[in-house]
């Protein structure tokens, strides 16, 4: 048990903080475009830092505590991080991909001006996503793709998706997928909005009919879609359920009810209200440090296992709680929204309420990922299958 | 930075599981619980071969001078075995007194005897977390009178370590004049409570307890440790259990861990428990290395461990079935010993409260 950094590491953090203290007015939404930050960001090796220079990126070694520094200091200095581009697609590209598709697709995406949506789920496939319908055959040199995808975040304003069809229609289902890229916009393709229960748009309907892309725009083989599928995956259910994020979510609470009153009187200091928040504290602190545990495996290349798959279900959860306790102890002002008056902050609390619970569904919904912790953490068995082709 | 066990902790963690697996089956619990007593002797000299006793002791006055992480790893150990054993009170609280709140000449006389584990000595702190129908304890010179409840480990001890009701600590002599011990019953046979009634009975007041509460305090954050620590591994044992059943119980010819109902409890358990682990060991680590911190965290490990051991002994009961509601399997012993845990030295409200207080949330 030794919770202090090496002096590499601290010095590293010293020098991350001086860079935000120069450059903080540089930071996107005061006068400088988001792109200009991450570029300022990668040439200080503070974005895209593993990305190899040859595609744009820092180039530096793998330092899984120096990411997390940058995550905390950025966090605390509450100026927006760098990114490696999409970590859904990047390390796919890096792993899989042709050095073409490496040279195309990683320097734009890591600069922000390429941006990405998914082409997973479909209307009769969600949990059970291997399932999945959309297909594609080939004529000439091309793939024509027909059917329709759901849940596309960011459709409207991404200029590719990367998605998974059926091109072998007649292999075992998670054997006949295929990962392929496609530019928004191919004639075929139609985005139409899915408003949510928040009010946004962000999600999406996509629909192909007789869509066209080259045979070439694939990674891996056709029908090892969903052994490439699955890398993302765990990409992304890695990052859902950040210890930090909650960390910082309850110091929001904590504020909202130090300076928020009923009947002159502080919230904090309502004892029913104050025990919630008490509670809700040991949560948070409980899963940051886990989330000490899981960085300290990391670090020394072991698998973490149960204190890793156990994030993404109750990290989501105990966000979606703290938003619920806001809620409540704001009363009636809790239920303003948008710009009512006398509304906190938007209604972010709701905003977040909702959010969250879209975020408990996502990603692998809480019944998956208690599948998951059940069967590979715990050892238990499988359902029985009935799988067959499709 | 690396939040995980050291080599030697694991180490340690592995002897002591591996001695209550051979020597503390759940039948040597069950003959001690049948016969009424709360400490299997035999189990309680093999661990204090192993040094147990005098764990935080340090080597100086003959102990074995390690932390509190360390003894929260016994305190793990000891709630999985259901181990009647005395130790929080004994083997942590007590020492940490002394420590604290000793002379020097006080440490020589009963760090030692406490460390080889010779003298058992119960604490009595009660009536400073939360007084219940007992008067509480007068001094008046160096004799003292009244009562207290909820001594922890009473029936075994030599010598009882007793509040007073200015929140000094005294010790006085199993035998000593006017003292009288009443057993009381709780639902875990495995640990004992009594009440302890003084008229005028000789004892001698831990030197810088007078001046302080500091002391007083400390030894409250030590036992409430031990209780988390102790529901953890306890928690633990009632999950593994769970798992073990659920893989090799059949119904519709599938195991009945196979269908989403039984496989979710097991995995909410798992979820809500292992994070546990890591706040018990922040707690523990923050007494000597961090210790700005450590009263927030050991409040909030003897809460939260509380809350998630209540969740974890009804959902593993349920998992069993008919059976875990059953003596048949001795589920019990665990889901009493969670709940013991839970009520004493503060239940999870009251313990809230005092987080809240300590960081000045409090108005």
């Amino acid at each position: 048990m030794d919770l202090a950094y090496s002096q590499e590491h601290e010095a590293y953090r010293d020098e991350v903080r001086r860079f935000l203290e120069n450059n903080k007015d540089k930071a996107p939404g005061s006068g400088s475009t988001a792109q200009d930050w991450q570029q300022l960001l990668i040439e200080n090796g503070y974005a895209a830092r593993t990305i190899p220079t040859e595609y744009g990126g820092a180039g530096q070694e793998p330092d899984i505590l120096k990411s997390h520094i940058l995550a905390e200091e950025f966090a605390h200095a509450k100026v927006p991080p760098g990114h490696s581009g999409d970590n859904r697609i990047v390390p796919v590209l890096l792993e899989l991909g042709t050095e073409e598709q490496k040279q195309r697709f990683i320097g734009p995406t890591i600069r922000g001006e390429m941006q990405w949506c998914q082409g997973y789920s479909e209307p009769g496939s969600g949990s059970d996503l291997a399932s999945l319908q959309t297909k594609a055959h080939v004529d000439g040199d091309d793939f024509v793709i027909n059917g329709q995808k759901i849940w596309t975040s960011g459709a409207k304003t991404a200029h590719m998706m990367f998605c998974l069809v059926r091109t072998e229609p007649d292999a075992p289902k998670h054997q006949g997928i295929s990962y392929l890229l496609i530019p928004m916009g191919t004639p075929g393709m139609d985005v139409r909005p899915l408003k949510q229960m928040t009010g946004d748009s962000f999600f999406n309907e996509v629909f192909f009919t007789d869509c066209r892309v080259p045979t070439t725009e694939i990674i891996g083989k056709r029908g090892e879609g969903w052994n490439v599928a699955n890398a993302t995956l765990k990409h992304e259910r890695g990052g859902l359920g950040d210890p930090n994020q909650a960390e910082s979510r309850f110091r929001d609470i904590l504020e909202l009810m130090k300076t928020e009153t009923i009947d002159g009187q502080r919230l904090i200091d309502i004892p029913s209200f104050r025990d919630r928040a008490m509670a809700l504290q040991a949560r948070v602190l409980a899963m940051k440090f886990n989330g000490m545990r899981v960085l300290s495996h990391t670090i020394k290349g072991e698998e973490p296992g149960l204190p890793r798959w156990i994030v993404k279900l109750q990290g989501c959860e105990l966000n979606h709680q703290t938003a619920a306790l806001a809620i409540d102890v704001m009363g009636e002002l809790g239920i303003l929204y948008d710009e009512s008056p006398y509304v906190r902050n938007h209604g972010m609390w709701q905003h977040r309420y909702m959010m969250d619970l879209g975020l408990i569904i996502g990603g692998g919904t809480a019944q998956i990922q208690k599948n998951i912790i059940g069967e590979r953490a715990l050892g238990l068995p499988k359902e029985p299958k009935f799988d067959k082709p499709i | 930075m690396e939040f995980m066990l050291s080599e030697e902790q694991r180490m340690l963690q592995e002897s002591v599981v591996g001695y209550l697996e051979s020597h503390c089956p759940l039948d040597r619990v069950r003959k001690a619980a049948d016969a009424g007593e709360t400490i299997a002797n035999d189990v309680s000299d093999g661990l204090g071969e192993l040094g147990i006793p005098g764990i935080v002791v340090p080597e100086d006055y003959g102990g074995v001078g390690l932390g509190f992480l360390e003894a929260a790893l016994v305190a793990e150990a000891l709630g999985g075995a259901v181990a009647p054993v005395p130790y929080s009170a004994t083997s942590i609280m007590a020492p940490v007194a002394v420590l604290a709140g000793g002379s020097d000449r006080q440490r020589d006389e009963w760090l030692p005897k406490i460390a080889s584990g010779e003298t058992i000595v119960a604490v009595g702190v009660n009536e400073q977390v939360g007084r219940r129908e007992s008067e509480g304890i007068l001094a008046s010179q160096d004799a003292l009178s009244g009562k207290a409840m909820f001594v922890l480990e009473g029936m075994e001890a030599d010598a009882y370590l007793i509040a007073d009701s200015s929140g000094a600590l005294h010790m006085i002599a199993g035998d000593a004049q006017g003292l009288e011990r009443t057993k009381l019953k709780t639902i875990d046979r495995t640990r004992s409570v009594v009440e302890i009634s003084l008229n005028a009975t000789p004892a001698e007041v831990l030197a810088n307890t007078t001046s302080s509460r500091e002391p007083l305090l400390a030894t409250i954050d030590a036992g409430r440790l031990m209780l988390a620590a102790d529901t953890l591994g306890a928690a633990q044992a009632m999950l593994d259990q769970s798992v073990a059943y659920a893989k090799e119980r059949r119904q519709f010819n599938r195991p009945i861990g196979s269908f989403q109902a039984v496989k979710h409890m097991c995995a909410e358990m798992a979820a809500e428990l292992e994070p546990c682990r890591s706040l018990v060991w922040y707690a523990a680590h923050s007494v000597r290395a961090i210790p700005e911190e450590a009263r927030l965290m050991i409040c909030h490990a003897k809460a939260h461990l509380s809350e998630v051991g209540r969740f974890v002994a009804r959902t593993a009961t349920e998992v069993h079935g008919g059976m875990g509601f059953t003596d048949l399997l001795g589920l019990h012993y665990w889901f009493k010993r969670i709940g013991f845990n839970r009520q004493l030295l503060g239940a999870p409200e009251l313990v809230r409260e005092e987080a809240a207080r300590v960081q000045g949330l409090v108005g």
